[in-house]
């Protein structure tokens, strides 16, 4: 790079993390979340962190000035079960207790579905291992700092957790192969039952508080002056170690009553606490003893029917578990589903009647309590990041749409720049393009394709997919 | 107000909320009427004789012993449609003995969804809670997996049938028993390596799924030719004539009586499937598109209407716009090209308002949306006389709501179809009803 060229890229940088630093948002509908409605109020961002919030802020000099008129402003949206940014399969499906893995190693930082959550005004992921085992890998709860690396986008003070799933996944793979089917059978694993699920689950912990007692003794020796030999250290038992110990989030994959219920006894046996309950589907019919267990349950909208264990869904769970003191949320699972999780939270007003603070709490606060980061996130007060998200006109309207997202203060999503944008990036892709089409084709040699033994007028199924 | 008089519009309130009037003859009263092909009428009645719409407007008569409804100030909408689902065909979509879509055959045209059509099904009441009052139920899922892995696959899957969200049998229900033949379009579609791998799939070369792309197309056409002749045949009364089911379930379509519903998701696909219909004379609505490209002039000039898929979709490549599925049918709305919405699925078709208005958020005007799900929807299907406002005349599938029903937290406050109010319940207000009373 020429030299002033590359001061100026400096200059650039350096002017924008200063502008980073101290944003104003004036005049918008604020909705806190956990402090009610602010109308034509104002939010000082300083410093990655919430500042000021109320009618108006003090004004500070070479801060970026958002005119926020008729628009409202949220907290980041959070997302208690998602896929995104895991680089290949999220299954791990070999074996029934997979808690070796770990999903932090296999964070994509360029999955382009990350931005595309950013313009849906989302914030925070619970990045999940997928349900193919009882006890699944661990999990990692990551901010959507597109642009940056895997380790920047890790949220910094979120506990790390773990997966489970209870019923039709984890046991599928047990099954005796199928009468009808056809080809050779698929190798089965144990468990094949909602019995043997509960057994994966019970034996693991009991390995677990063995070698949680062996590492226990080994260390009192140590205290004591002596020299013993140290235990193998196990890869598998040492999360769950970290669950007995409170140190690991459980999120279970669920759906019925009977195994969400089972899980949470299980745990109670072994002295662990079930975080969150995902999909949970049949919630409400065990929404008392969940709530006595201290689970939070983070479920869909209205997903039902896609499965068995999915047919006595309603889209009245989120309402009734909550009515009964469960801590909800509304997840996703998904890539697209993630870019509207306002729109979710906004289904409950129809199905249950939830208010719209309580609707959006769904989607903000909630899931950041379950992940145990509602201190930093979740809501528009004082001290926690400046994450935050400016909507059109209402977000909990089907009419509205995200024009601005802050994750710590820094602006990682405009509308406007995205839109200005465009034309550019088809211009770039233009000149490519017509590069490629204007280079003449080899003659002196065979094409490549035909090199791999090819007919020279197949195209490659990229192009084909394009 | 006195506290009697207090007590007893209460108890009329439960009562309208609670027992459904047994009668196609009402009058709805105290409402704001959107027509949809007509400006809103604020506090106005609209009454139906009969379960056809007979007068709309502010001082609509009450005649001797009809029903009436007063509306209490809420908005009177038409019955929203689903231009495209699989409701009544598939219960729980994992259950394969639950799911009666994709029979096996390259070309089943006479099969007709109707007759599989279970009046049962918990889907129904599911999707009328929505407001949605009718759908078309598609005998194919335009998955065509096996196609895909260098099988047979399917080209038609056979008569997609509008139906009524409410009756005790599919006759009851049927609106338009053969309302669209049912067409996986071929196009040429690559299997992503990763899942040859994964499913254990033959490996296939572009030149492979290139020749079975054409063969497949030419015996489509062939598949028309034929017949084209056998109605000729048959109206010749040719000695050796033989009666041919399948082909005889053709004869709607070389009539331009039913249109073909072409499944086509990308540009060249709709591309071909208008090359298509132009070369074999047959009328087609394009279904289930991902992209427009450069087809929005053809499909103008060709006059050929659109069944949108799902709004709420990924983009298609990794450098297209994040809000390209949210654009698309604005895209096609600014080509001149008319569109209505469906969802291509069964357990969410009750989100199809959803999927019009994620449409009106990002372009298309507000009462085009509405459009999608009501006239234009109607008169893509070939039944605009009867359905899709509230019009003088035409079937009294009326909802009545708190608000846009287009808005997830409008509510759906009840609803009449034919003129014969329905309930709003289903098994997931069933599940709420029983579980709430868990002590």
């Amino acid at each position: 790079m020429r030299p002033i060229a590359s001061l100026l890229a400096t200059a650039a940088v350096l002017a924008s993390s200063i502008a980073a630093e101290t944003t104003i948002i004036r005049n918008a509908t604020i909705l806190t979340i956990t402090k009610g409605r602010i109308e034509k109020g104002s939010v000082l961002i300083q410093d990655g962190k919430i500042a000021e919030v109320g009618t108006t802020v003090n004004a500070r000099s070479g801060a970026i000035v958002v005119d926020g008129t008729g628009k409202y402003l949220t907290p980041g949206i959070i997302d208690c079960h998602s896929h995104t940014a895991v680089e290949g399969n999220v299954n791990e499906g070999s074996v029934s207790d997979s808690s070796m893995v770990n999903i932090k190693d296999v964070i994509n930082p360029l999955d382009i579905n990350i931005y595309r959550a950013l313009a849906g005004g989302l914030t925070v992921s619970n990045v999940l291992h997928g349900s193919a085992n009882a006890i699944g890998g661990q999990t990692i709860v990551i901010k959507l700092r597109w642009g940056k690396t895997a380790p920047e986008m890790i949220f910094e003070g979120a506990k790390p957790g773990i997966k489970f799933a209870l019923g039709e996944n984890p046991k599928r793979q047990g099954y005796p192969p199928d009468f009808f089917s056809q080809g050779p059978p698929e190798p089965r694993r144990y468990p094949g039952t909602r019995m043997g699920v509960e057994e994966v689950i019970r034996e693991s912990f009991a390995e677990a508080k063995n070698y949680q007692a062996e590492w226990k003794e080994y260390n009192d020796r140590v205290a004591r002056g002596e020299h013993p030999i140290p235990p193998r250290k196990d890869l598998r038992l040492e999360p769950l170690v970290e669950v007995l110990e409170g140190k690991r989030y459980v999120h279970a994959h669920c759906y019925r009553a009977d195994e969400i219920l089972m899980l949470m006894r299980v745990a109670d046996d072994m002295g662990f606490k079930i975080r969150t309950l995902q999909h949970v589907l049949e919630g409400y019919k065990v929404a008392k003893e969940i709530a006595a267990h201290g689970a939070g349950a983070s479920t869909f909208s209205d997903w039902w029917s896609y499965k068995i264990e999915a047919y006595d869904a309603t889209p009245y769970n989120a309402a009734m578990m909550m009515r009964q003191g469960v801590v909800v949320s509304l997840n996703s699972d998904s890539d697209e589903l993630q870019r509207h999780l306002n729109l979710e939270a906004a289904k409950t007003m129809r199905y249950g009647g939830l208010t719209e603070d309580e609707a959006l709490a769904m989607v903000t606060i909630n899931p950041a309590k379950q992940l145990g980061i509602d201190d930093k996130v979740g809501s528009i007060e004082v001290g926690k990041s400046g994450d935050l998200v400016l909507f059109d006109q209402d977000p909990l309207s089907n009419y509205s749409k995200v024009l601005k997202v802050w994750i710590d203060g820094h602006e990682y999503f405009d509308r406007g720049k995205d839109l200005e944008t465009r034309g550019q990036f088809e211009q770039r892709k233009k000149v490519l393009l017509d590069k490629e089409n204007a280079t003449p084709a080899p003659t002196n040699q065979q094409p490549a394709n035909q090199k791999r033994g090819k007919h020279p007028n197949e195209a490659s199924p990229t192009e084909v997919s394009r | 107000m006195s506290r009697i008089a207090l007590t007893a519009a209460a108890f009329l309130v439960a009562c309208g909320a609670a027992m459904a009037v047994d009668s196609n003859s009402v009058l709805i009263q105290n409402v704001t009427v959107h027509p949809v092909t007509a400006p809103d009428i604020s506090n106005a009645s609209v009454l139906v004789i009969d379960g056809k719409i007979a007068e709309v407007g502010s001082k609509a008569p009450a005649p001797a012993g009809v029903t009436v409804v007063d509306g209490q100030g809420l908005h009177l909408y038409p019955g929203l449609m689903n231009a495209a689902t699989n409701v009544g065909l598939s219960e729980i979509s994992a259950i394969r003995d639950s799911v009666d879509l994709d029979e096996i055959g390259l070309f089943n045209p006479e099969l007709r969804a109707e007759i599989a059509f279970n009046p049962s099904s918990e889907h129904i009441a599911v999707t009328r809670a929505s407001g949605i009052t009718s759908v078309i139920s598609l005998p194919g899922s335009g998955g065509n997996f096996a196609g895909l892995a260098g099988g047979e696959g399917t080209v038609i899957s056979g008569q997609g049938a509008l139906m009524h969200m409410e009756g005790w049998t599919w006759e009851d229900m049927a609106i338009k028993p053969s309302a669209v033949m049912d067409v996986d379009f071929p196009q040429i579609q690559m299997v992503p390596h990763q899942f040859v791998v994964l499913l254990g799939l033959p490996q296939r070369t572009f030149a492979d799924v290139e020749r079975e792309y054409k063969e497949r197309l030419d015996r489509f056409s062939d598949f028309i030719e034929r017949a084209r002749r056998y109605k000729q045949a048959k109206a010749a009364a040719a000695p050796d004539f033989k009666s041919d089911i399948k082909l005889e379930a053709m004869i709607p379509v070389i009539d331009g009586k039913i249109p073909l519903f072409v499944r086509a998701s990308r540009e060249r696909a709709i591309k071909d499937a208008v090359a298509f219909a132009d070369k074999t004379k047959v009328k087609i609505i394009i279904a289930d598109p991902l992209e427009l490209g450069s087809a929005g002039p053809l499909l103008k000039s060709h006059n050929i209407p659109v069944v949108l898929g799902k709004t709420f979709e990924l983009p298609l490549r990794d450098d297209d716009p994040y809000d390209t599925p949210y654009t698309l049918p604005s895209q096609f709305y600014k080509a001149g090209v008319k569109i209505c919405f469906g969802t291509f699925d069964t357990e969410f078709a009750r989100n199809v308002p959803f999927e019009a208005a994620q449409a009106a958020a990002f372009g298309l005007p507000h009462d085009e949306a509405l459009k999608g799900l009501t006239i234009n929807t109607a008169e893509i299907l070939g039944v605009g006389d009867q359905f899709g406002s509230i019009e003088k005349g035409k079937v009294a599938d009326l909802i009545l709501t708190d608000g846009d029903p287009m808005e997830a937290r409008t509510n759906i406050k009840r609803m009449f179809i034919a003129g014969r109010e329905v309930s709003l319940e289903s098994r997931h207000t069933r599940e709420y009803e029983k579980w709430s009373k868990r002590p």
